[in-house]
């Protein structure tokens, strides 16, 4: 599935939420087709990294380019639409309205018809059709996650941001979110998956990074970083 | 059972004017959360466009172009002019405040409050105008109803702003941008995060809103004739009571809201005395409050998951 044409890279990336310093500095790539995983522990600028990814903050200095254009002073909109989605931390569902709303808001900037990719999303999710006019605020935890999920692949993306889609899922809702994520995967889209639950993202992973108070400190093969001494002491519990 | 009516009728004209103004009120709230306290002055400019027009037209008594085209082009004019005022209060007054402190912008809103009624002072001077509606539309006119005849200026205002709300709650629940307008009100970033470009989206709702209290205005003008420079002051503290009262933030809260004072409002002023029409009100409101805090049909702060 890897190529060699690079998707999204980071130059050195600096954000500052006020006067404090979160990203340092930070330098990444993520190749067409890859799957890539960002470890770190609490805020250690995971988060702010994916928003600084998709504009919602704006680092102070070094460039975003994704898909070969330099998105660094772009509109998350602009983003968006040349195919960046995210899955965000907490979900984030818009709770007042219903499944089916939350979809559409997923294909906004979409002006062409959407019907074929709904159907895409209830077959990957069967749950989701059944449950398309409940207001999604009264979903289960595993539901609003594939409602998460379901919406970001609304827009077609070629770019997945995912944050932590296995919080709060019961271990057997961990592995079917993983299966998902791999399914998804193998159709096309590139991602970059945020996880707590770094074992389980460097089994799927073919690159991973791994954060500590906004610097990279450490940046390989998926298999190499699993069995790095460091790693597997900081994260991976063993 | 004729007065009753008669009452009944005089509150649905009124209910259907505070359900207008308190739609943007309302509106603004769910999208900002900012109480924007000059809401009632751009209902006050709207009423003054209608006048405007009206008298370029040649006035109520010597209109140079058909009634219903004269009518018309009142509520255009006041929606541009309402709407303009309503997007530059939104551009100039709130938009630099957005990321500062949550008193900030409420503070701008009473300044820009102010200013405009300070500039429809020197516009306007502090005499009120008639819109001399009887002589437009004489007050025989009308549909019967039982024993009484509902002046047709009533039923015009009752009809347009019920057509104005069918026509803003199918926007807000079908368009793709009144949905994104609801997706905003819940939760701005992550509205963002869809590609929707809050600020957009923000001043579309400032302009409908806006707009819907200009044609209030006009309402106002055309019902009860006079107009003034101060006139938004007491309609947007009623209208701000309705759409708590409603719940603010939700639509069809600020429509109920609306109807219900303008209903308790007309009761009162019928059955007790117009003296106690503001004790009643407001007692409405500090009776919903202490009852159901998030208004009728506001939803309790729906937690986040
Ligand atoms: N909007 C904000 N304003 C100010 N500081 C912020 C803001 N968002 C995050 N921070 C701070 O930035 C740092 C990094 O936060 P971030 O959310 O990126 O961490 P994270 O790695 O995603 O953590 P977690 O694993 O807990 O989700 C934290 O110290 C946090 O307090
Ligand atoms: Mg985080």
């Amino acid at each position: 599935m890897s190529s060699d044409q690079s998707l999204l890279s980071l130059t050195d990336v600096n954000t500052y939420y006020g006067q404090i310093h979160i990203l340092q500095g930070i330098s990444m790539e993520i190749k067409a087709g890859e799957l890539v995983c960002l470890l770190g522990g609490n805020a250690s600028g995971k988060s702010t990294t994916l928003k600084t990814i998709l504009g919602i903050v704006q680092p102070r200095s070094g460039t975003v380019t994704f898909d070969g254009v330099d998105v660094t002073n772009k509109s998350t909109s602009f983003r968006i639409g040349n195919g960046m989605a995210i899955v965000p931390e907490n979900r984030r569902l818009f709770a007042p309205m219903t499944v089916l709303e939350n979809l559409e808001m997923g294909a906004y900037l979409r002006s062409d018809n959407f019907e074929e990719d709904l159907n895409d999303v209830y077959e990957l999710f069967p749950l989701l059709a059944e449950r398309r006019h409940q207001l999604a605020g009264t979903l289960s935890g595993g539901e609003q996650q594939m409602v998460a999920m379901g919406r970001a692949l609304m827009s077609k993306p070629k770019l997945l941001l995912m944050d932590e889609p296995s919080m709060g899922l019961a271990p057997i809702l961990v592995e079917q979110s993983f299966e998902i994520i791999q399914r998804v995967h193998r159709a096309g889209v590139s991602i970059l998956v945020v996880e707590q639950n770094a074992n389980m993202a460097l089994s799927i992973a073919d690159h991973g990074y791994v954060l500590a108070t906004g610097r990279i400190v450490l940046a390989d093969r998926a298999e190499a970083l699993s069995q790095h001494e460091d790693l597997k002491k900081a994260y991976l519990g063993r | 059972m004729e007065f009753f009516l008669q009452q009944t009728v005089n509150g649905l004209t009124l209910g259907s004017v505070y359900a207008l103004i308190a739609l943007g009120y309302s509106m603004v709230y769910g999208i900002l959360k900012l109480l924007n306290f000059a809401h009632g002055e751009v209902y006050m400019f709207g009423a003054f466009a209608g006048y405007g027009v009206l008298t370029i037209l040649g006035g109520s008594s010597a209109l140079v172009v058909p009634v219903w085209l004269a009518i018309m082009l009142m509520f255009g004019a006041a929606m541009i002019v309402s709407a303009a005022i309503g997007v530059a209060l939104e551009r100039f007054a709130y938009r630099p405040l957005r990321n500062s402190t949550r008193i900030a912008p409420l503070i701008s809103a009473i300044g820009a409050s102010f200013f405009l009624q300070a500039a429809a002072l020197l516009m306007f001077t502090a005499n009120s105008r008639s819109y001399n509606t009887p002589s437009l539309i004489a007050i025989e006119t009308g549909i019967p109803l039982g024993p009484i005849r509902v002046w047709m200026v009533r039923v015009l205002v009752i009809v347009t702003a019920f057509v104005l709300m069918i026509l803003l709650t199918l926007w807000v629940n079908r368009s793709r941008t009144g949905k994104a307008v609801r997706a905003v009100s819940f939760d701005r970033e992550a509205a963002a995060m869809m590609g929707i470009d809050v600020d957009k989206v923000i001043v579309v709702t400032f302009l409908i809103g806006s707009a819907l209290a200009g044609i209030g205005g006009v309402m106002v003008g055309l019902v009860f004739g006079r107009i003034f420079h101060l006139m938004g002051f007491v309609a947007g503290l009623k209208a701000f009571t309705a759409a708590v009262v409603g719940g603010i933030g939700s639509i069809p809260g600020a429509m109920l809201g609306g109807l219900l004072i303008g209903f308790a409002e007309a009761y009162t002023t019928g059955y007790i005395s117009s003296t106690f029409q503001n004790l009643i009100v407001f007692g409405l409101l500090i009776v919903v409050l202490l009852v159901r805090p998030s208004g009728l049909l506001g939803r309790p702060e729906l937690v986040k998951v």
